[in-house]
């Protein structure tokens, strides 16, 4: 007896549960599976769409000869990436035509889009227009995105008021001088100063991300002090540390501190720190740990559960364990040990690239591991890279190649499956890193696997 | 890493023989227990009244120690696996198909490639509940590969702050890179105990009577009225946290006046016989103690689904024995639990836990921490007793067909780490989802915070309670006020922090299959 359901999700991030949640508005009975804590938890929490279009061929064709790790080629020799981009949706059709937005069609990004808004409510803004937002990062660059947490609502580039960047000596790889400084490097149209405070000397030196939002979440007295009054206190010194171009001091309107304010209860954190400080107050986005990332993944895990989707993580699925007809029937789950069958109608295979692991790779070649789809890959290993480290690397845009229901197709172009579909970033075609497109991607490709899946699974 | 070699596909096919030649020596009845109180007799080994309970055994012993000339007799104690290395005695190795901890004297285990495999994302100190909540811990990111690294040389000690890790295994969930984090954390702890820790100290000796549950609950069961009372006497609290360090808020767990295996015994065992579909259950040492009407509400669903239930002898399976780091401790019960679960295998059956902590030793740390001839055919074999029904039977469609509880039920649901990690931290909540006049609802996947001993430490109490503030919140906060967990000690928690009523879903299942 296996476990069943119409549609089986693999897969644990943004794509698997766009999928999930959209085959199951389809009417489908829905169940999810992740091999591990979704991946959402190191995600920046920015819902990028497509902010660049970088070029795809060197400015000067490749030097002649045989394929080796020694073609030298200059970094100038690749023309600058197109952006960043006002409009992501007026981007896509400059894109390769393998590129999963080609396949899946700007509509498709659109309404993974509406749904990403109706799933987060309030928590997200940036659904009221198509344009794309700026938003400082953690290493002082400004990116554009499609969505950003409310949290970081006050501190887009494109507002003009006067900010302080707040920083911790405890928090080493975060230095808000250096960050206030390429940030006006950057040319944002705003007077910025960094200053580091005391406050998180309180913790240990290598105190949890987590441990401090948990102390803010709680207002956990620090030294007998509340703690958000304290870093409200630490940072009022601060207030007036922006130069203006003329020399003159101005109070700041707006204060940014790095993506810690509370974890379940940062709007409450950050709205006291506001009326404390008398200014806007915004997170900036981290790496991992990511609090925002954090607080997608509980958000849209609620979703899930409201949608009535099933979810399990912690069991991998490892492999297809019958198909007949062209068609998976059921696939196996490794239950710490044992394999458990799971049935379903149609498949969703949203597992992630390279790095999430969706894809495996060795000398040998590049593999997706659960279905054996195929995976598009020159046969010389020399040909998955070009030597310039920002150029336009083959590898980044390995993956399954899908047709327009997004079904993975083999090395002829034919369907490998008729009930498998892929979404996210185990699909090939897109270099996500340069485009900034990687939650664009999930979404538009989400929706549509979750669609075509139900579609399959209710015929 | 060590539990899959390539030998294991062979062995497989081979143990269908040997199972079938076990049975052809007499089908196993299920028999009544003899032995008195707590000796634990086997149910499947027929009783013919002549063979003591432990000459039976030193019989079984001497014939596997004589060697592999009488196959029945192993395929009856060993489940039919042959070992890769002919277990643990075998001096010689098989260049093709070795255990790794099998080249390294003394049992310690090379987990460079999982050390390898850690690229500092941090995901696991994000996820890791003490971390949260404790400044001084440094987190298991580097409790686990960094602390690996730092120790290979040997002239390293191992950072005191190992025992702050609650061995909740959240950080294996999280780790994109299946890193073998507690693993290394169990390693390192067992590490510590052994060589840094002083013997005589409070600390020890606390920690040693916390690991040791089960011999406490045995003796304390034997007057169970007395010892409940005497246990939460308040002066014998007061004395228990000043000289041994257990915190006075805590109540201990009532004991039953009856234990598992005496209301097993006394209802004449199995009440099914079914060679096809067979179950061992491993009870564990609270539903045995504490709370009976858990494992006799396994037994009832069981036999509802048609199943022979059999109640091998067993220990402790070794949860508080690894989060103390008493790894010898945790040996000498695994051995008993292995050998019994085993020959139980060999006779048919599947195993089945219904404590998660206990599944997840049986399956996870008894593989990756012991040697022990068939324990990966154990872990291979071990469910926990919702999960194995999902699987094998169609649990949803019997429930339909019940209709539901004779009265409407609304549970504040928490789901254990050690479920979570397992994969089923959702299956109460999908279990009972369309289930006529029963609601579940999921509290969150906050940690409650007592981990087992880890809460019953006094200078843990504090933290064990910030921990699950969170769960305590939610459960206030759901419409229930009766709580319910797979976790004997996430129990004690829930009712600690809320004063709620505390079941397991195997008793709503029994109440809602009307078994």
């Amino acid at each position: 007896m296996a476990i069943n359901s119409d549609v089986l999700v693999v897969g644990g991030g943004l794509a698997a549960v766009t999928a999930a949640v959209s085959a199951a508005r389809e009417g489908s009975d829905v169940r999810l599976v992740s091999h591990k804590a979704s991946t959402l938890r190191q995600a920046s929490g920015l819902i990028d769409a497509l902010g660049y279009v970088p070029a795809t061929e060197p400015a000067k064709p490749l030097r002649d000869g045989p394929p080796t790790a020694g073609r030298e080629l200059d970094r100038d020799e690749w023309p600058d990436p197109e952006g960043p981009l006002a409009d992501p949706f007026e981007g896509i059709g400059r894109l390769p035509e393998s590129h999963p937005y080609r396949i899946a069609g700007s509509d498709a990004l659109r309404d993974g889009l509406d749904l990403f808004d109706d799933l987060t409510g309030d928590a997200y803004r940036g659904g009221h227009t198509d344009r794309n937002a700026l938003v400082p990062t953690f290493g002082g660059a400004v990116k554009p995105t499609a969505r950003y947490p409310a949290a970081a609502e006050a501190g887009l580039a494109s507002d003009d008021r006067p900010a302080l960047i707040v920083g911790f000596r405890s928090l080493t790889e975060y230095d808000a001088r250096a960050f206030a400084g390429r940030l006006e490097a950057a040319g944002v149209p705003f007077d910025v100063a960094g200053a580091e405070v005391e406050f998180a000397e309180a913790f240990r030196a290598d105190a949890k991300i987590t441990r401090v939002a948990k102390a803010l979440d709680h207002d956990e007295e620090i030294d007998g002090v509340p703690a958000r009054e304290a870093l409200a206190k630490a940072v009022a010194p601060h207030l007036h540390d922006v130069v203006d171009g003329s020399g003159g001091v101005d109070r700041v309107e707006r204060v940014g501190f790095p993506a810690f304010l509370g974890d379940d209860r940062g709007g409450e954190v950050r709205a006291e720190l506001a009326e404390r400080l008398g200014a806007d107050v915004f997170e900036i986005p981290m790496g991992p740990p990511s609090l925002p990332g954090l607080r997608l993944e509980d958000r849209l895990f609620d979703a899930l559960d409201a949608e009535g989707v099933r979810f399990e993580t912690g069991n991998p699925v490892v492999g297809v364990e019958s198909a007949t007809d062209g068609r998976v029937e059921t696939v196996a789950v490794d239950r710490k040990g044992r394999t458990a069958p799971y049935g379903a109608d149609a498949f969703v295979l949203a597992t992630g690239g390279l790095v999430g692991k969706g894809l495996d790779s060795d000398r040998e070649g590049v593999r997706e591991p659960v279905f054996d789809c195929h995976v598009d890959q020159p046969a010389d290993r020399y040909e998955w890279f070009v030597d310039d480290a920002f150029g336009d690397q083959p590898y980044a845009r390995f993956g399954v190649r899908p047709d327009e229901r997004m079904r993975p197709v083999d090395g002829g172009g034919a369907v490998q499956y008729e009930n498998v579909f892929a979404a996210g970033g185990v699909v090939g075609g897109a270099d996500a890193a340069r485009e900034k497109s990687a939650s664009g991607v999930s979404l538009a490709t989400g929706i549509v696997a979750g669609r075509q899946a139900a579609t399959e699974a209710t015929q | 890493m060590t539990r899959h070699t390539d030998d294991d596909g062979s062995a497989e096919e081979s143990s269908e023989d040997d199972r079938g030649d076990g049975r052809d020596r007499g089908e196993p009845t299920p028999g009544v227990p003899e032995a008195g109180r707590d000796e634990q007799p086997s149910i499947f080994v027929p009783d013919d009244g002549e063979i003591p309970e432990d000459d039976a055994i030193g019989a079984r012993d001497s014939e596997a120690a004589a060697g592999a000339d009488d196959a029945a007799t192993r395929a009856a104690t060993d489940g039919g696996v042959e070992s890769a290395t002919g277990g643990t005695d075998s001096t010689d190795l098989d260049p093709d198909a070795y255990d790794p901890v099998d080249v390294f004297p003394g049992g310690d285990l090379d987990l460079r490639e999982g050390a390898d495999s850690c690229y500092k994302c941090t995901s696991c100190d994000t996820s890791c509940p003490v971390a949260e909540v404790d400044d001084e811990f440094p987190g298991p990111k580097f409790q686990g590969p960094e602390q690996w690294r730092l120790k290979r040389k040997g002239d390293h000690d191992i950072d005191e702050s190992i025992t702050s890790c609650s061995n909740c295994m959240r950080c294996d969930d999280a780790c994109p890179s299946s890193v073998p984090l507690s693993q290394m954390h169990n390693e390192a702890r067992g590490q510590f105990v052994e060589r840094q820790m002083e013997k005589l100290s409070v600390e020890y000796v606390r920690n040693r009577l916390l690991a040791n549950y089960r011999t406490s609950a045995r003796l304390a069961s034997m007057f169970p009225r007395t010892a409940s009372f005497a246990m939460n006497f308040g002066p014998a609290r007061w004395a228990m946290e000043k000289v041994m360090g257990i915190p006075k808020e805590r109540d201990f767990p009532e004991f039953a006046t009856e234990t598992f295996r005496e209301w097993w015994k006394a209802r004449g065992g199995a009440k099914v016989e079914n060679p096809d579909k067979r179950v061992a259950y491993f009870h564990g040492c609270y539903s045995n103690y504490n709370t009976p009407e858990v494992g006799k509400a396994m037994v009832r669903v069981y036999e509802h689904f048609g199943y022979e239930v059999m109640v091998p002898p067993q220990k402790c399976s070794g949860t508080p024995m690894f989060a103390n780091g008493m790894l010898d401790d945790a040996r000498r019960h695994a051995e008993t639990n292995v050998e019994n679960l085993v020959e139980a295998i060999g006779e048919g059956a599947d195993v089945i836990a219904s404590c998660t902590s206990c599944s997840m030793s049986l399956r996870q740390e008894y593989p990756e921490l012991f040697d022990l001839h068939g324990i990966d055919d154990l872990a291979e074999h071990t469910f926990e007793a919702m999960e194995y029904l999902r699987i094998h039977e169609d649990l949803e469609g019997e429930l339909d067909a019940a209709g539901g509880p004779d009265e409407e039920r609304e549970l504040a649901y928490h789901a254990p780490c050690h479920a979570r990690n397992q994969g089923l931290a959702r299956q109460a909540v999908e279990t009972f989802r369309d289930v006529d006049g029963v609601t579940v609802e999921d509290v969150g996947d906050s940690c409650s915070g007592i981990s087992g001993t880890y809460g019953w430490k006094e200078e843990k109490y504090e933290k064990s309670m910030e921990i699950g503030e969170e769960m305590f919140e939610h459960m206030e906060d759901a419409e229930g006020d009766v709580g319910m967990t797979e976790c004997p000690t996430c129990a004690m928690q829930m009712e600690h922090g809320t004063g709620y009523e505390i079941e397991h879903p195997l008793q709503l299942l029994e109440d809602s299959l009307g078994a």
